[in-house]
């Protein structure tokens, strides 16, 4: 059975002046996948997300997104996507409520049909109590599932999580995990990156990024036959920073220079 | 259409939720209405004004009285000879004097003419103008009257108006000393107001505290080298004043400089002020800004006289340090006084900069909370 | 005998009325690398943050090398090196520079204690011109450490170092931090990360404010109440929602690529591979297995919110 394709990434380039910080990347999302997207700080995820989520043009080569181009047809992608960042999606000040129709009308999502859905949305994340609390008052915990909860409320086809679990404590992040399986078993597609590695392995397919190409994607057990490790972290450490002459191999005592990751805070 | 009235909707509720843009739209704007309303006045009122009565006649005390009974003047007493002239306007208080000549009546009735002269004090150009005006006026109503009782000869005293220190009565002389009033102010409390803020928004405060570096030593080492740069910044706005607009330092440049940099500390020293008050570097930035430029612009004798305004902003003027330098750089710069008449200023300032590095080192929070 | 370098009694700290801290006690010892292992909104920064003397605790008494943290912070703040989280570093000044200021203020030099930070300042060295704020965030983390060791502190207190660094660099970095043992520093460290906790000599497990176990990390895994078993299949979402449903099972968690499972009584049969079939899932693999101290980090919360 032939699986659609949701993203479509052909030698996607992006550079900043003289630093590359995507080279060439190939590979393709399935419809209804978990997509993990791994990689060191500055490999190149965020750049390569906020191309796929219509923020950025390519410098060269062909992204698609949901059937839009992300070179010419920004706009229209981020309407048909859901994106979450690691933490500041919603506007403190505001309530739970507030911020559900907020994100709802922006959405394009009609009044009477929010109204409908934000009782649904509370009573399944159990959230009743919440309704008219402010944002900055709940726990990150909370706040994690809710701006999850309301990335996907227009049930757009793909949905990009960046981090969405940093700090939060160990059931919230399971908790936030079956939302995440759920979402997917709706034939929502997931793309997602995340520091943890144990969660890679809840990912269908996992993807590595290091130093702005990919350098595996695969499902993480096929990864981790192919490199002989016992987890994706394994992998991860072998190939994420392979050992050079001017870097030595993690453990053996790290003496002489390493080359510096570079640093692409300022430029994005 | 939907999304935008959404979007406009959650506008309104950030800014009702934050007290400090209600502040900005509605108190703001009151505040401005009520302050220049009682501020802005193009009359005089009280202004203080001495004679130099060489006659002592008849004439001369019923002139005075009715200048006086105009309600426009204040008597600031009265001066025995033309030396006295001179001191008199460097003490600051007086703004213009009357000199009748001598024999002034016996002048009056056999020449028919006498002369008067109104020396006004022109390093305050606005007020100069307006006290010859009014004084002018009233003379001519003087006439007026005499010449009622008198039966044929037209009696006339003429008015003399002659500027003291400020012959051309160009506006620049009142205009730079204020402006370099209002820049220091604003430029050095901007400067230092952050520097406190950054570090707390930045982080890198806690670990400045967690250190064996004492509260004084932040402060003085964040204030130093500003007052060092300042320095420069000074001597390069007088050269500039005195080749571009020709203002002159009458008196002792030395003084000026010394006078300037006493002023500078100060102004630093609010700023470090301000800066361990505010929690943000937004907030720093809007008080020391705000919170200093309308002040001075309006209430420090800039440009519109403290004697004119009711006495609550007069009160308010006394309380802020820039009405202080104004008299001082004017003072130097434009009569050319000494530190005899302005070490009564000097000491004011200098006992708000000890104030404020005092203040600073008492808030200046040691922990985090 | 070896000296206790920090004894906290009965901590207790609010913000309004939220309780930050509750009840914390705990002691640390000399050399001893000690852990704070939580989530975000634990406490873990403002239990730091009354250790540095930076915050007055509301309730409860420490002391730290000898002082009180309430009246005795003048003493200690000569005495600590820290580095708070954001790696607080002065990013328009050079690394030499942010290097060369932190030494100056605790009165000394950076070639007096060259040896002691000689290992890690080694590897971001050949940058030493380069602004703090162009660094990576391996290497802004190797300069904070930097800058927090300079005067040879006797105690080190690290504010989740490792938070926004990728994997490999937090691994080097406590490497780093075993090194310092030789020199006799005591080390306590915060982090989100519970795979770190076994890099500790001794580790508080904390969550919302209260401890909830204190101990090696060794013992901590022990102290699993129960037996583990772990399941793995390739259908792992299906395999949570059905194990859920099986009367005999206490806990079901996912855990990567399998799931932690425990039973009533420890007991496991046929039944649960019964059961699996039924439900379609066929390929299964049932061990027993260790306790993690994540599983046992999850079961303390949970007794947390059972009372």
């Amino acid at each position: 059975m032939t699986r659609n394709t949701v993203i479509s990434v052909k030698d996607l380039v992006k550079r900043f002046g003289s630093f590359t910080a995507n080279d060439n990347l190939n590979f393709e999302v399935y419809e209804g996948e978990i997509f993990g997207f791994l990689g060191a700080n500055g490999a190149g995820k965020t750049t390569a997300i906020r191309i796929l989520s219509g923020l950025s043009r390519p410098t060269s080569g062909k992204a698609t997104v949901a059937g839009f181009d992300a070179g010419t047809q920004p706009e229209k992608i981020k309407k048909n996507i859901g994106y979450m960042c690691q933490k500041f999606s919603l506007y403190e000040d505001l309530t739970v409520r507030e911020n559900i129709i907020l994100y709802g009308v922006i959405y394009g999502m009609k009044l009477p049909a929010l109204k409908q859905r934000i009782r649904q949305l509370l009573e399944k994340l159990k959230f009743e109590e919440y309704e008219n609390r402010i944002i900055s008052d709940l726990p990150l915990g909370l706040r994690q599932k809710l701006a999850f909860t309301i990335a996907v409320l227009h049930e757009p086809r793909i949905v990009f999580l960046d981090e969405p679990t940093g700090g939060v404590d160990p059931i919230t992040r399971r908790q936030f995990w079956e939302m995440i399986y759920e979402t997917a078993a709706m034939n929502i597609t997931v793309f997602v990156t995340t520091h943890y590695m144990d969660e890679a392995e809840y990912c269908d397919r996992v993807s590595i990024m290091s130093e702005g190409k990919i350098v595996a994607l695969d499902t993480p057990a096929e990864l981790k036959r192919q490199y002989n490790a016992e987890s994706v972290e394994e992998v991860f450490v072998k190939i994420a920073r392979p050992p050079t002459p001017s870097r030595p191999a993690v453990g053996t005592g790290s003496k002489g220079g390493l080359k510096p990751e570079p640093d692409t805070t300022g430029k994005i | 259409m939907k999304r935008f009235l959404g979007f406009v909707k959650k506008e309104f509720l950030h800014i009702f939720r934050d007290y400090r843009t209600l502040i900005i739209i509605f108190g703001i704007p009151a505040a401005q209405i009520l302050i220049f309303g009682f501020v802005v006045r193009t009359d005089i009122k009280d202004a203080g004004v001495a004679v130099l009565d060489l006659s002592h006649d008849e004439i001369t005390q019923r002139l005075t009285n009715k200048i006086f009974s105009s309600g426009f003047f204040v008597n600031d007493g009265n001066l025995l000879n033309y030396n006295d002239i001179d001191v008199t306007f460097k003490k600051g208080n007086t703004k213009a004097i009357f000199v009748f000549e001598e024999n002034f009546g016996s002048n009056l009735y056999r020449k028919g003419r006498a002369s008067m002269s109104i020396i006004a004090d022109g390093s305050e150009p606005n007020v100069a103008t307006l006290i010859t005006n009014y004084t002018t006026a009233i003379v001519n109503d003087f006439n007026r009257e005499l010449n009622k009782d008198a039966v044929n000869s037209v009696l006339l005293i003429q008015p003399e108006v002659k500027m003291f220190y400020n012959p051309e009565l160009k506006s620049h002389f009142m205009f730079v000393p204020g402006v370099i009033t209002l820049i220091l102010i604003l430029i050095c409390a901007l400067m230092t107001s952050v520097t406190i803020t950054r570090e707390k928004e930045f982080g890198t405060m806690e670990v400045l505290l967690v250190s064996p570096l004492k509260p004084l030593q932040i402060i003085l080492g964040k204030v130093t080298p500003y007052f060092l740069l300042s320095f420069i910044n000074i001597t390069l706005i007088l050269i500039l004043s005195w080749i571009v607009f020709g203002l002159p330092i009458k008196g002792s440049v030395v003084l000026l400089l010394f006078e300037s940099m006493l002023y500078i500390l100060m102004s630093l020293s609010l700023g470090i002020l301000i800066s361990t008050i505010s929690k943000t570097m937004q907030q720093a930035i809007f008080i020391s800004f705000l919170g200093l430029m309308l002040p001075t612009i309006i209430l420090s004798g800039f440009i519109f006289p403290i004697e004119n305004m009711p006495k609550v902003y007069e009160i308010v003027s006394k309380i802020i340090p820039p009405s202080y330098f104004i008299t001082i750089i004017k003072g130097i710069m434009i009569k050319g006084t000494g530190i005899t008449f302005v070490w009564k200023e000097t000491l004011v300032i200098l006992f708000m900069t000890l104030l404020f590095i005092g203040l600073s080192v008492r808030k200046f929070k040691i922990r985090l909370q | 005998m070896m000296q206790k370098i920090i004894e906290s009694s009965a901590i207790g700290k609010s913000f309004g009325e939220t309780k930050a801290l509750e009840d914390i006690s705990f002691s640390v010892n000399e050399s001893e690398i000690f852990g704070f292992i939580g989530p975000d909104g634990a406490g873990k920064t403002t239990l730091f943050r009354i250790i540095t003397t930076l915050l007055l605790p509301d309730e409860g008494e420490m002391r730290v090398m000898g002082h009180d943290v309430v009246t005795g912070f003048k003493e200690l703040r000569k005495n600590i090196g820290y580095m708070p989280g954001r790696f607080s570093l002065y990013q328009d000044l050079s690394v030499e520079e942010n290097l060369n200021f932190y030494a100056t203020v605790f009165g000394t030099t950076v070639k007096e204690n060259y040896d002691l930070i000689s290992d890690i300042y080694s590897h971001i060295e050949p940058f030493k011109k380069r602004l703090a704020g162009r660094l990576s965030g391996g290497m802004k983390q190797k300069l904070a450490l930097s800058c927090a060791l300079i005067h040879k502190p006797a105690l080190l207190v690290l504010d989740e170092p490792t938070t926004g660094v990728d994997a490999v660099s937090r691994s080097e970095f406590w490497d780093m931090l075993k090194k310092l043992k030789q020199h006799n520093i005591t080390i306590i460290v915060s982090t989100p990360y519970m795979d770190e906790a076994m890099r500790c000599d001794r580790v508080a497990l904390i969550q919302t404010g209260k401890i909830l176990s204190i101990d090696s990390p060794v013992k901590i895994k022990e102290g699993f109440s129960r037996k583990l078993f772990r399941i793995k299949t390739s259908q792992k979402y299906k395999l949570i929602s059905v194990l859920r449903k099986y009367p005999g099972v206490v806990t079901v968690y996912p855990f990567g690529d399998s799931a932690h499972v425990t039973f009533i009584d420890d007991i496991i049969d046929d039944s649960l591979s019964e059961f699996l079939v039924k439900a379609g899932i066929d390929d299964t693999v049932i061990e027993e297995s260790e306790a993690g101290i994540e599983d046992r980090f999850l079961e303390l919360m949970e007794k947390g919110t059972m009372v």
